[in-house]
């Protein structure tokens, strides 16, 4: 065989490309079907978020927020105003951090449903993905008798909420919860213990622990590698101390530990905790304001501000620096999918092309989040 | 552990280079480390006993003042549980500052970002080059003193 010529072959995945999850391009080199390297070209969707915070005051800058990752826009503002209100030093009352923490748990589900969907799909499971759908829009339901939006919500405001949440809204989440519940077995009777997703997804894209966190992974990226870590617990904002919750891990039950079904799994996982969280807090949210007295024109202090939370895709931080002016003189925005973007290389090297598809899926992106 | 005692011990360990921490403003203390030796203190942080600063958070390029380019670095432990905040300011007219991806393999988009949108140059970083925007842009889009160009490439840019 050694005299037979062969030669790489460069084959562009996207940037349109239904697996690619948006306007992503993978420039794969290969050996046959192997995959020998993989560059990822990003920018694409590239809306200068950074460059327009630097223009704006900083309430304007949440509905800016609301579309980095746009499917999960609640978790985004949630950072976005921590941020501000730590900046100002900032008390908000306990009714809101309720509201807070149920909206951010509702997005979760509806983040990790898409997550869930869309990976099936990209396993050729076309079925779960309609089943998922049908359940976030229950999700999305709820958000719009909420805020009017069904996706982009500009709901967080600094120092509280624009508005309060509806006299029914209650009785609404407790349906959903119930509604929600048996959802979970039905997922995994569909798609996580099918052994055709099993043999798609078992033993592929391992994530050695070590690496993981060398290389920046955060969320269902870094706990599908057994690290048992999570914003919500291990460096607490808002009022999640309160909850009692657990923090689902990659354990290597189809395969080895760190592989895309671990990561896969602890979303699914994951869902059930967001449901015990919701069903903790829905009963006890107080009666008061759900806005705090704070000054008319929002001007933090000179100084700068680091405050990060657990979005579904994982650590989000943002990064402000105030000079003192109403608009904020630097925002950075440390996304979880970037920084998880850049690890599709070390995990795709040595694996067949269609596993590319599956090591991106399970690493959930979304590009607006990457590209800013 | 505070950033008076990482201080202390960085001050032991590295003769210059290393700022007095700046805590007077809200809400984050921060250190400045001089550029030349951001390599080794970071290798440092992350492998020393007492600190193991394993997890970088984010890597910030800022323009600081008229002057300076600013590299800041969020960094954190996960066997501790504590954070730090480094920077590094370099003037405009020589923006090189090591590379820290060698330290960290999250640093080697953060850098290639900060260097695509406020013109750092990271020496020895492994591959260099403009992330978000075309490879073929010209100037540095988050420094105060941008100006939009009027063409690219022969098209026009609206706004």
């Amino acid at each position: 065989m050694a005299e037979i010529r062969t030669e790489d072959m460069v084959l562009n995945m996207g940037p349109q490309h239904p697996s690619t999850h948006g306007v992503l391009r993978l420039q794969l080199t290969l050996e046959g079907e192997i995959v020998i390297d993989v560059k990822p070209y990003i920018g694409y969707l590239h809306r200068c978020f950074e460059k327009h915070t630097e223009a704006m005051t900083y309430p304007q800058v949440i509905p800016y927020a609301d579309r980095m990752d746009y499917v999960n826009a609640m978790s985004n503002e949630l950072s976005y105003v921590i941020a501000v209100e730590k900046l100002m030093g900032i008390e908000v009352p306990e009714r809101v951090e309720y509201i807070r923490v149920i909206m951010s748990e509702l997005q979760r589900l509806a983040s990790h449903l898409l997550a869930i969907g869309t990976y099936g799909n990209d396993a050729g499971a076309f079925t779960p993905f309609l089943y998922c759908m049908a359940t976030r829009e229950r999700v999305l339901e709820l958000f719009e008798i909420t805020c009017g939006a069904r996706l982009l919500y500009n709901y967080f405001w600094v120092g509280g909420l624009s508005h309060d949440i509806p006299v029914n809204f209650q009785k609404k989440v407790k349906e959903f919860v119930e509604f929600f519940k048996p959802k979970v077995s039905e997922l995994n009777n569909l798609l996580s213990f099918n052994k055709i997703f099993i043999e798609r997804t078992a033993n592929i894209g391992i994530l050695p622990a070590d690496y993981a966190i060398n290389a920046g992974a955060a969320g269902p990226v870094l706990r599908g590698s057994g690290i048992k870590f999570d914003l919500r617990k291990n460096d607490p904002y808002s009022i999640y101390p309160k909850f009692d919750f657990d923090i689902p891990v990659g354990q290597g039950l189809k395969g080895t530990v760190g592989d895309n079904w671990d990561r896969y799994m602890v979303r699914i996982h994951e869902m059930e905790e967001s449901i015990k969280i919701i069903e903790q807090a829905i009963d006890n949210i107080p009666e008061g304001d759900v806005q705090s007295q704070i000054p008319k024109r929002v001007k933090p202090p000179v100084g700068e501000v680091y405050a990060r939370t657990e979005t579904p895709k994982g650590e989000l931080g943002y990064y402000i620096i105030s000079d003192g002016s109403l608009n904020p003189y630097r925002v950075k925005a440390r996304s979880p999918s970037f920084c998880n973007l850049s690890l599709i290389r070390a995990l795709s090297k040595g694996y067949m092309i269609a596993d590319v598809v599956m090591t991106l899926g399970s690493l959930d992106i979304v590009l607006g989040c990457i590209d800013r | 552990m505070d950033i008076k005692e990482i201080y202390n011990i960085l001050k032991l360990a590295f003769e210059e280079g290393i700022g007095e921490p700046v805590t007077d403003k809200p809400v984050d203390p921060y250190m400045i480390i001089d550029a030349k030796n951001i390599n080794a203190v970071c290798l440092f942080l992350r492998d020393e006993e007492r600190l193991q600063f394993d997890y970088l958070n984010c890597l910030s390029g800022v323009d600081y003042d008229k002057d300076n380019l600013a590299v800041v670095y969020h960094l954190s432990s996960f066997a501790l549980n504590h954070k730090l905040v480094l920077k590094t300011v370099v003037p405009k007219t020589d923006p090189n500052v090591p590379t820290v991806s060698d330290v960290w393999a999250a640093a080697d988009w953060h850098e290639r970002e900060a260097y695509d949108l406020i013109g750092v140059i990271f020496e020895n970083h492994p591959d260099l080059r403009r992330i978000l925007c075309p490879e073929d842009w010209e100037g540095h889009s988050l420094r105060k003193d941008y100006k939009v160009p009027e063409f690219y490439n022969g098209m026009k840019v609206p706004y």
